[in-house]
C-alpha cells in the first residue's frame, strides 16, 4: 500500500517543476507534502495520480508499476482543493459515482453510500446538490467519494485550503481521527506548516521542485536539514551568526557566562506570549534579535522596553 | 474500510453552517431547511446601482423603447398583415388556404430539411470543435478559434459565391469528379444544406465554449481518478454540464438556419418546386405582387423561431439561465 517515487522529472517548457524526486511514502501513514506555493507539490501529486505525466522517472503504487497506467486504472482517491464536486449530481450520487462505474450491484452501492454518508456525517444531506452545501460539507463529500472506491492510496491537494480558519482546523482534526480509523495510505499537500506538523506522521518538505527533507514532524522541527526547512517550519531569528528559533533563546537580567548584552527595543504581547526585539550591544546596525518568552516569564523578569538584558541559547541547544 | 463505523464524531456545528448558504442568515420555513428550493434569482435588494433610482427607470425605459421600435413593432406588423383582409378574403381562412399551397409546403419542407441537416451537423461538429478548442492546446488553436467566427462575420452572399466557386459542377475544384459521379451540390439540396450549415456554424460553439471554460477540468479529472474512462467521463460529467448550452446553441442555429436567405439565394435555383426555400418564397412572392403569401410565410418563419426560443427558455432549469 505504499507509494514509491523514483527519479521523477517534470518540466513545463523551460520551467523545471520537479527535479529528480525520489520518495518512499510509507504504507498506512498520513504523510504531508509541505512547501511554499509554486514548489511543485500539486504537480507531484497529480503525477502520482496519473492526472499529469512525468517527463521521466517511475511511480509504483502498492508494489504495482503505475508509471504508464492511466488515472482510471490506478485506484487512487484524489481530493481537490476546490472540491471538484459533480455539480449536477446529488451528494449520494457523487459518492456513488466510482461504484457505479465499477458496476457494483445497486443494493451494494446503496449500502456503501449510506455507510460513507454516515462516516462523513452527511446522511441528512444525501439528496442535496453540492451547491446547497457549505465548503466544509462539500469537502467531506469529496472525501467520501474518494474513499468509496476503496483506494490503495488517498491523495489530497490542499484539501482545506479554500475553507475559513475555524472549519479548516476542525476538518484537520477530523481527518486525523478518520485516518486513525481507516488507515489508508494518505498523502496530503499543504503549504501550512502548522497543519503539517499537527496532522501528519511524516513530512516531505518540497521547495522549487526538490525534496529538502523527509522526516517525522519532530525530526524536522528539531533537526532541520538546512536553513530553508528551519525557516519554513516556524519563525527564526539570527543570533550570533546562527539561525535559531525565537523561543530557544533565554533572557537573563544578570550577566551570565555565554550570554550577550542587549537592549529591548520593542515588546509586543500576543495572547500568552510576549515577543521582544532585542538590539545587541555593539551591533546596532544589525537586525534586532527576536525573542519569544511567555507572559509569565516576562512578568517575573519585569521586562520593559529600554531595559538591558542578557541573551543566551537555552542549555539544551548549546 | 468504508464499513468502519467512525466513532470520533467531528464537531460539525460550524462546518455544517454554510457561510454562503442563502438560508443561513434569514428565517426559513421548515421545509426550506431540509430541502432548500432551487436557487432563485437574487433577492430584491437595491440593485447594483443601489440608490440611483431615476437612472434605473430611464435605462429601463430606453431599452424598452429601443426594443419596441426595432423589433416588437415591425414584427407585430407582419403578424397583423398576415391576418388582415385582402379584398373580400382575409383572416384565418385565407391564411390557411395560402399556406396549404403545394409550393408553400415544398418550400417549408426544403427549409426544414436544410435546417435539420445544418443543425445536426453543427451540433456534432460544434461539440467536437468546442472540446478541441477548450480542452486541448495545439499550435494554431487561436487561429482555429478566430476561423470559427468567420461565418458570422462574412456576408452570407459572399458565402454563397464562395460555395459556388468551390463546389459547382462546372467550375469548382471538384467539378469533374462531381460531374462524373453525376452528383450535383450547388443548385440542388446539398448546396442549400451546405450554405445553411456554413452560416450557422459558430452558434453552437459560441454557446458551449464559455461553459466548458467555466466548468474547468477538475470534475473531469475527478471522474477519471474514480475509474471513469474518456467516454464515460464525457457522457456522465461533461455532457450534463454543457447540455443546456448545447440545446440553446442548437435552437439558435435552428432559428438562424430557418431564416437564411443570402447564401441560399446564390446556391439555389430558387424557383417554385425547384430549390425555393421559405425565405426565397417570401422574397419571390413579395416581388411578384403576392404580398399576402409573403406575409403568411414570414409569419410562419417568425412563429417557428419564437416558439423554439420560448420552449427552450421554459424548459431550461432556472440555475442555467444567465
Ligand atoms: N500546466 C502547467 N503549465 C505550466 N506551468 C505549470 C503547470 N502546472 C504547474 N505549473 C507551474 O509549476 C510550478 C509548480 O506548480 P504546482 O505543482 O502547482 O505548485 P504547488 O502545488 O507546490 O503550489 C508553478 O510555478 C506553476 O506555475
Ligand atoms: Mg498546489
Amino acid at each position: 500500500m505504499s507509494i514509491t517515487v523514483s527519479g521523477i522529472n517534470k518540466n513545463f517548457g523551460d520551467f523545471v517543476a520537479l527535479q529528480d524526486i525520489n520518495l518512499e511514502i510509507p504504507s498506512g501513514q498520513l504523510t504531508a507534502l509541505l512547501g511554499p506555493s509554486g514548489g511543485g507539490k500539486s504537480t507531484l501529486l497529480r503525477i502520482i495520480a496519473g492526472l499529469e505525466n512525468a517527463d521521466s522517472g517511475s511511480i509504483t503504487i502498492s508494489g504495482q508499476e503505475a508509471t504508464h497506467l492511466p488515472a482510471q486504472k490506478r485506484n487512487v482517491g484524489f481530493v481537490f482543493q476546490h472540491y471538484a464536486a459533480f455539480k449536477h449530481m446529488s451528494v449520494a450520487k457523487n459518492i456513488a459515482f466510482g461504484l457505479e462505474i465499477r458496476k457494483l450491484p445497486k443494493a451494494r452501492i446503496k449500502e456503501k453510500v449510506d455507510s460513507l454518508l454516515e462516516l462523513v456525517h452527511l446522511t441528512q444531506f444525501a439528496d442535496r446538490l453540492p451547491a446547497q452545501l457549505s465548503g466544509g460539507q462539500r469537502q467531506r463529500m469529496a472525501l467520501a467519494r474518494a474513499l468509496a472506491i476503496e483506494p490503495s492510496v488517498l491523495l489530497l491537494d490542499e484539501p482545506f485550503g479554500a475553507l475559513d480558519a475555524k472549519v479548516r482546523k476542525e476538518l484537520r482534526d477530523w481527518l486525523r481521527r478518520l485516518h486513525d480509523e481507516v488507515h489508508v495510505t494518505t498523502l496530503f499537500v499543504t503549504h501550512d506548516q502548522e497543519e503539517a506538523l499537527e496532522v501528519s506522521d511524516n513530512i516531505v518538505v518540497i521547495n522549487q521542485g526538490r525534496v529538502e527533507q523527509v522526516g517525522t514532524p519532530d525530526e524536522l522541527y528539531d533537526q532541520p536539514a538546512n536553513d530553508f526547512v528551519l525557516g519554513f517550519l516556524g519563525p527564526v531569528t539570527e543570533f550570533q551568526g546562527r539561525l535559531v528559533r525565537p523561543h530557544d533563546l533565554e533572557v537573563f537580567r544578570q550577566e551570565v557566562p555565554g550570554a550577550v548584552a542587549g537592549r529591548i527595543a520593542r515588546s509586543t504581547r500576543v495572547g500568552f506570549e510576549v515577543r521582544l526585539e532585542v538590539e545587541l550591544n555593539g551591533s546596532a546596525d544589525a537586525a534586532p534579535v527576536n525573542v519569544v518568552v511567555t507572559r509569565g516569564e516576562a512578568r517575573a523578569l519585569g521586562l520593559t522596553v529600554g531595559d538591558t538584558v542578557f541573551l543566551g541559547l537555552q542549555a539544551v541547544l548549546v | 474500510m468504508a464499513e468502519t463505523d467512525l466513532s470520533p464524531a467531528p464537531r460539525t456545528s460550524t462546518a455544517d453552517t454554510a457561510p454562503g448558504n442563502a438560508s443561513a442568515g434569514r428565517p426559513t420555513t421548515a421545509t426550506a431547511a431540509t430541502t432548500p428550493p432551487r436557487r432563485r434569482r437574487a433577492p430584491r435588494t437595491p440593485g447594483r446601482h443601489g440608490g440611483n433610482r431615476p437612472l434605473r427607470v430611464i435605462l429601463r425605459l430606453a431599452v424598452i423603447v429601443y426594443l419596441f421600435f426595432l423589433v416588437v413593432w415591425p414584427v407585430s406588423l407582419v403578424v397583423l398583415r398576415t391576418f388582415a383582409p385582402v379584398g373580400d378574403t382575409g383572416g384565418w381562412d385565407a391564411f390557411v388556404t395560402r399556406i396549404s399551397d403545394p409550393a408553400f409546403l415544398y418550400a417549408f419542407g426544403l427549409t426544414f430539411t436544410a435546417a435539420l441537416w445544418a443543425v445536426g451537423l453543427n451540433a456534432v461538429f460544434g461539440l467536437g470543435i468546442s472540446l478541441l478548442l477548450v480542452r486541448y492546446s495545439f499550435p494554431g488553436r487561436r487561429l482555429l478559434s478566430a476561423l470559427v467566427d468567420l461565418p458570422m462575420s462574412v456576408s452570407p452572399v459572399v458565402v454563397g459565391l464562395a460555395l459556388v466557386l468551390a463546389y459547382s459542377s462546372n467550375q469548382g475544384r471538384f467539378g469533374p469528379l462531381l460531374q462524373s459521379l453525376d452528383w450535383q451540390i450547388v443548385f440542388s439540396t446539398p448546396g442549400i444544406v451546405l450554405a445553411t450549415t456554413f452560416v450557422s456554424l459558430p452558434l453552437v460553439i459560441r454557446e458551449i465554449v464559455p461553459v466548458l471554460e467555466e466548468i474547468g477540468t477538475e470534475q473531469e479529472l475527478a471522474a477519471r481518478s474514480l475509474g471513469a474512462g474518456a467516454v464515460q467521463t464525457f457522457r456522465r460529467i461533461t455532457l450534463p454540464a454543457i447540455k443546456w448550452a448545447l440545446v440553446y446553441g442548437v435552437v439558435l442555429s435552428l432559428a438562424r438556419a430557418l431564416g437564411e436567405f443570402g447564401a441560399v439565394k446564390i446556391v439555389s435555383q430558387g424557383a417554385s418546386f425547384n430549390g425555393e426555400t421559405a425565405t426565397l418564397l417570401v422574397a419571390n412572392r413579395y416581388g411578384n405582387f403576392d404580398e399576402a403569401s409573403a406575409y403568411a410565410a414570414a409569419f410562419l418563419l417568425v412563429l417557428t423561431a419564437i416558439t423554439a426560443l420560448v420552449v427552450v427558455t421554459i424548459l431550461r432549469p432556472k440555475e442555467h439561465r444567465s
